[in-house]
């Protein structure tokens, strides 16, 4: 039951439902609307945008379950987005397995790659644990770019248009559909693990580690799930790339993903699912609406127009330091200002 | 677990009858017998010292407290004991029952697994975590975390996460900290935060609790809060209480031997008052307090 003074709850089901307020239920119904309405008007440019910041909300949510949540700093993300690619496209390439068997390969091979890298994780906080994960991401990359055998190497690799029940999936229409559930059902499977115990425990060894070890997380055996996991949801976000492109290289899983990608989750909120979403969104619309923005002044403007590269990069920056310094919990919690606001109006106190 | 058989009937104290469903002691010893003997305890650090063969035994069901001045050493024991340190040298064993355990080589979330619970010093909450769920990892050791069940949710590990809330709700109650129980940790006042630590221990159904300095910046109210709390935890639920304090009226008031530490060594342990007579505690500790 909610109030205006606050959400009172008659038993413990109720306290752990992930709506609980009325307004919940509304916000929920006019998201769905959108995303059901979003296709049918968006131009064919924007709706390739929407299917890519849904590929991007499902690495985001990945790399915030082991930075956001467990406190594990990792650059390596454009390699594990890579590993998820290169292993669904492979499959289905050059073996012929089935696209949705490719997929789940790709996140069960990522996740066990992902627990691999993490070893040093083991011993290694902060910086230092950066490094490692900055230098798994130049290996993991020089292989691809040298293993050409398996690969394609520097040339790309060219994945067929998945076949689901005889018919073959083609246009940004029917992916969006696709893609949608995928990430309705990484959301839900992330809010999930944040409500029960496993989930519990990597905030316990983010915001305390040796208080985590004193109640009996084995520290070390947890991070190594959190890489795990958070990889396996990396490495669904990359096999639906590989798909949804018909192609893969090398060339876009360089540090520079793995740095764009930490920005979507400081500027989304660190810690929080929904953010993830927002920061996804939020840094694929971005550089889109720059772009735009570029060509419609380029007859104005044109010496700016040709300077908009480095223009798209000093708003990247400045973003994320303004969100550091005036909002280190991003989107998520900016938005949950504005519910709190709207929770008790008129009567605000 | 849940044990409907071990009804604990609490606030007696008070006359009045709460029943509580579950029994938060976890050990399986008779009130009296030996449960932790440690021998010859040895740890330095570099050059310094901390503790210089330390011997010493509690028993199920006492509160047992450890004083002496600062850098004597008493933390560095708890954490011995706890397995956050490894001593160089001596034995830490630890009985329960059939089996027992060596401390000084186990890891922290061994002797966590064992039924050993502690609060620190400098309290070490979840900060960012609200009071129930700090409470819920203390069920940690007693839940299944399973991936596919956890991120199904509905089902097995939604009952799992009920039936510990029942638990944690009773702790929530000895505790009264119904009021703040979906707060952040970081946001309370320093008195509730120690009570949350305290309640995480709790929650985990210790069979030795450690509490270091537990009322350590309180006022002369919530001192007297926490003793009762730490009083009820030892004598309605019987769980066996090791305290260091440095509050020497608390000290006598509520335990029932203690162990006195200077330089790293022994230098006294009996009952309250055996203690407070020894020369050398009178020296070492009171006699600044005495000579005030
Ligand atoms: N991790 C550590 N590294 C180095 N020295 C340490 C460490 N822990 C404790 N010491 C040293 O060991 C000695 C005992 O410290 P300890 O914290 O156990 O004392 P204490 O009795 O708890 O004191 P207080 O009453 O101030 O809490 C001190 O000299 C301290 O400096
Ligand atoms: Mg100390």
């Amino acid at each position: 039951m909610a109030t205006a003074t606050g959400i009172y709850h008659t038993n413990y089901r109720q306290d752990l439902a992930l709506r609980q307020t009325r307004a919940d239920w509304v916000r929920l119904a006019l998201l769905v609307l959108f995303v059901v309405v979003a296709p049918f008007v968006a131009s064919p440019y924007w709706l390739t945008i929407l299917n890519l910041v849904g590929i991007a909300a499902i690495g985001a949510i990945g790399l915030n379950i082991l930075t956001g949540f467990t406190g594990l700093i990792s650059l390596g993300q454009g390699a594990f987005l890579a590993v998820g690619a290169y292993t669904s496209g492979i499959l289905v390439a050059r073996l012929h397995w089935p696209t949705p068997l490719a997929i789940v390969a790709a996140v069960l091979l990522t996740g066990v790659v992902g627990a691999v890298i993490g070893l040093p994780a083991v011993r290694l906080k902060g910086l230092y644990l950066a490094i490692a994960t900055l230098a798994a991401q130049v290996m993991i990359i020089y292989l691809v770019r040298t293993w050409d055998v398996v690969t394609g190497g520097v040339d790309s690799l060219v994945v067929p248009r998945p076949e689901v029940f005889g018919t073959t999936i083609r246009s940004d229409f029917i992916w969006y559909w696709v893609i949608l559930a995928f990430v309705v059902v990484a959301t839900l499977a992330a809010l999930n693990l944040f409500r029960t115990g496993l989930g519990r425990a990597f905030v316990a060894i983010r915001d305390q580690d040796i208080a985590a070890d004193v109640i009996g997380v084995t520290v070390w055996k947890y991070k190594l799930w959190s890489f795990a996991i958070s990889s396996g949801f990396v490495g669904l976000a990359g096999a639906l790339l590989a798909h949804y492109r018909s192609i893969v290289t090398w060339e876009r899983f360089t540090i520079d993903v793995s740095i764009t990608y930490l920005a979507m989750i400081i500027v989304g909120g660190l810690g929080s699912v929904a953010g993830s979403i927002y920061g996804a969104a939020f840094m694929t619309v971005l550089p889109a609406l720059i772009q735009r923005a570029g060509q419609a002044i380029r007859d104005v403007l044109p010496g700016l127009s040709q300077q908009l590269p480095a223009v798209q990069l000093g708003v990247f920056g400045l973003v994320i330091i303004l969100f550091l310094i005036f909002e280190p919990r991003g989107l998520a919690r900016i938005w949950e200002r504005i519910r709190d606001y709207f929770r008790l109006w008129p009567f605000r106190y | 677990m849940p044990d409907a058989g071990t009804l604990c009937v609490g606030t007696l104290a008070l006359g009045v009858s709460r029943a509580y469903r579950f029994n938060l002691n976890g050990s399986r010893l008779e009130a009296g017998e030996r449960q932790l003997a440690i021998e010859d305890i040895r740890l330095a650090f570099g050059g310094v010292q901390a503790l210089r063969g330390v011997t010493d035994e509690v028993r199920q069901g006492e509160i047992h407290a450890i004083i002496g001045p600062n850098g004597a050493g008493k933390t560095s024991l708890l954490n011995c004991i706890s397995g956050l340190y490894r001593p160089q040298q001596g034995s830490i064993r630890f009985f329960d029952g059939d089996r027992d355990h060596e401390l000084t080589k186990a890891a922290p979330s061994s002797t966590a697994r064992w039924g050993i619970a502690r609060t620190f010093q400098n309290i070490e909450l979840f900060q960012h975590m609200t009071v129930l769920e700090n409470l819920m990892l203390g069920r940690h050791v007693h839940m299944h975390h399973r991936l596919w069940r956890s991120l199904l949710f509905v089902g097995p590990a939604r009952e799992q996460e009920i039936g510990q809330r029942e638990l944690v709700e009773e702790v929530i109650d000895f505790l009264e900290i119904q009021a703040v129980r979906s707060k952040p940790v970081g946001s309370l006042a320093y008195g509730f935060q120690k009570r949350v630590e305290l309640g995480r221990a709790l929650a985990m159904q210790p069979a030795l609790l450690l509490l270091d300095e537990p009322m350590a910046g309180m006022n002369a109210e919530e001192k007297e809060d926490m003793a009762r709390y730490i009083l009820d935890v030892n004598q309605l639920a019987g769980i066996t209480v090791i305290l260091i304090e440095h509050d020497m009226g608390v000290v006598m008031d509520i335990s029932d031997s203690v162990s006195v530490l200077d330089f790293g060594e022994l230098v006294a342990s009996g009952s309250p008052d055996e203690v407070s007579q020894h020369p050398k505690v009178i020296e070492a500790y009171l006699g600044e307090a005495a000579a005030r």
